[in-house]
């Protein structure tokens, strides 16, 4: 079988197979209500792209999302980095980050809503989901820096900035990046629900929430369609990073990072 | 330069007790003695006591990251870079400034390590196992490039003719 028929078929084949299944199960329900076709519900996604509101929620949840998970990751990594360098950072940030990673996220979100406004909470969520994940992932990736490397970098005088610079940030930014990638995802899940529960104006999560409270079942899994397919598109971004840094670290000569 | 009463001791084993060395402060010297005997280890006692001296690590310690080039700029003074490409005549590397530590061959990396290490400079140097994967003639002509140097070096190594060819050599004989 020729490549590209190979990679069009591994697209298309699972989406026709669970497309398939979908189109059984709500024939067999028989009650729009309960359960649309893909038809009917493609048809309803056609119906809401081109309003304004479509766009002004899927780019605000976009937007608090992504600037919310890229903060998170931002002072996940951070934490671990100070907490490398300063023993006392460790011994104080390590509890609060298995505390955070533990919480459930509902009561995150019930609890930043009585201190924020609706339309931070997504983002405050989103912020607290990724950043014990990249604080876990960079913590093990400084851990597992080569202590050869390391003791080369002090017997040839290199200062710390030399140090940071020229073996720890190249040996842990692979692992830094697949972490994001990882936190991301639980972002935009925990964000999305931020939005369902406190229902900003302009969100997906709003509209998933009013869907369902109008009972027009087909919008509903209209609005989670384009959360899904946002989230592919965010990931996919990501991925493509992800591999620009692999494919130099091949060219570095150190495998998969 | 003199290490009196040196003791080391790896868990039980003791490969160093209260003993004395002498090492020459002028030309070539090698450390040769049989496998285990304490030649790094003598070799990291003196760069302890001698912070001043360049020390090449018996493992190569390359940044994959970091081009020929810059494995040499890394470790220099930017007033000292103009010396980048004599320093890579020396180990002959000249043509190679631009490769990565996975396109040389084992050889190739041990000589950038080497490079490296006369790059970051100092009062003398201290190189353990310089030639390991180095063929002999390339061995003879960069002995005769560190010689040339005028710094007290000391390495070890294995095989007569590196004993033919340096200045001085000094056998280290087991403990006890």
């Amino acid at each position: 079988m020729k490549r590209w028929v190979k990679r069009v078929l591994r697209v298309l084949l699972p989406l026709a197979v669970w497309l398939g299944v979908w189109q059984c199960l709500a024939g067999w329900v028989g009650l729009e209500l309960l359960l649309p076709g893909p038809g009917r519900v493609l048809e309803r996604l056609a119906a809401l792209c081109p309003t304004p509101l479509f766009w002004r929620a899927a780019l605000a949840t976009l937007g608090r999302v992504f600037l919310g998970g890229a903060l998170g990751a931002l002072g996940g990594a951070l934490v671990a980095a100070l907490s490398a360098r300063w023993e006392p950072v460790d011994w104080v940030m390590t509890p609060m980050m298995k505390v955070v990673r533990a919480t459930p996220v509902a009561s995150f979100i019930l609890l930043i809503w009585l201190w924020c406004q609706a339309g931070w909470v997504p983002a405050v969520i989103a912020a607290l989901m990724s950043a014990p994940v990249v604080w876990g992932a960079t913590a093990q990736a400084i851990g597992d820096t080569d202590p050869q490397l390391l003791e080369m970098a002090r017997a040839y005088r290199f200062s710390r900035w030399k140090t940071a610079r020229l073996v720890y940030l190249p040996s842990v930014l692979p692992a830094v990046l697949a972490g994001c990638r990882t936190a991301l995802g639980l972002a935009w899940k925990a964000g999305v629900a931020a939005e369902v529960l406190c229902r900003p104006r302009r969100a997906l999560g709003t509209q998933v929430y009013n869907a369902k409270l109008s009972m027009e079942t087909a919008d509903l899994f209209a609005w989670t369609a384009v959360v899904v397919c946002l989230s592919f598109a965010v990931e996919r971004a990501l991925w493509w990073a992800w591999r620009a840094l692999d494919r130099r670290g091949r060219r570095w000569g150190h495998g998969d990072p | 330069m003199e290490i009196r009463d040196l003791t080391v001791r790896y868990g039980e084993k003791v490969v160093f007790d209260h003993r004395d060395f002498s090492i020459p402060d002028r030309g070539l010297t090698l450390l040769s003695g049989p496998s285990g005997v304490g030649k790094t280890t003598l070799l990291k006692a003196l760069f302890e006591r001698c912070p001043a001296a360049a020390f090449l690590f018996q493992e190569d310690r390359l940044l994959p990251w970091r081009t020929v080039a810059q494995h040499l700029t890394d470790v220099m003074p930017k007033s000292r870079r103009g010396e980048v490409p004599d320093i890579l005549a020396l180990v002959e590397l000249t043509g190679e400034e631009d490769a990565y530590p996975h396109q040389l061959s084992g050889g190739m990396a041990r000589r950038l390590a080497l490079a490296r290490c006369l790059a970051l400079g100092g009062e003398r140097y201290l190189l353990d196992e310089p030639f390991a994967g180095v063929d002999l003639p390339r061995q003879r002509r960069i002995l005769e490039g560190l010689r040339a140097l005028g710094k007290p070096v000391l390495l070890t190594g294995h095989g007569g003719e590196l004993e033919a060819w340096v200045d001085q050599v000094l056998t280290l004989e087991p403990e006890g």
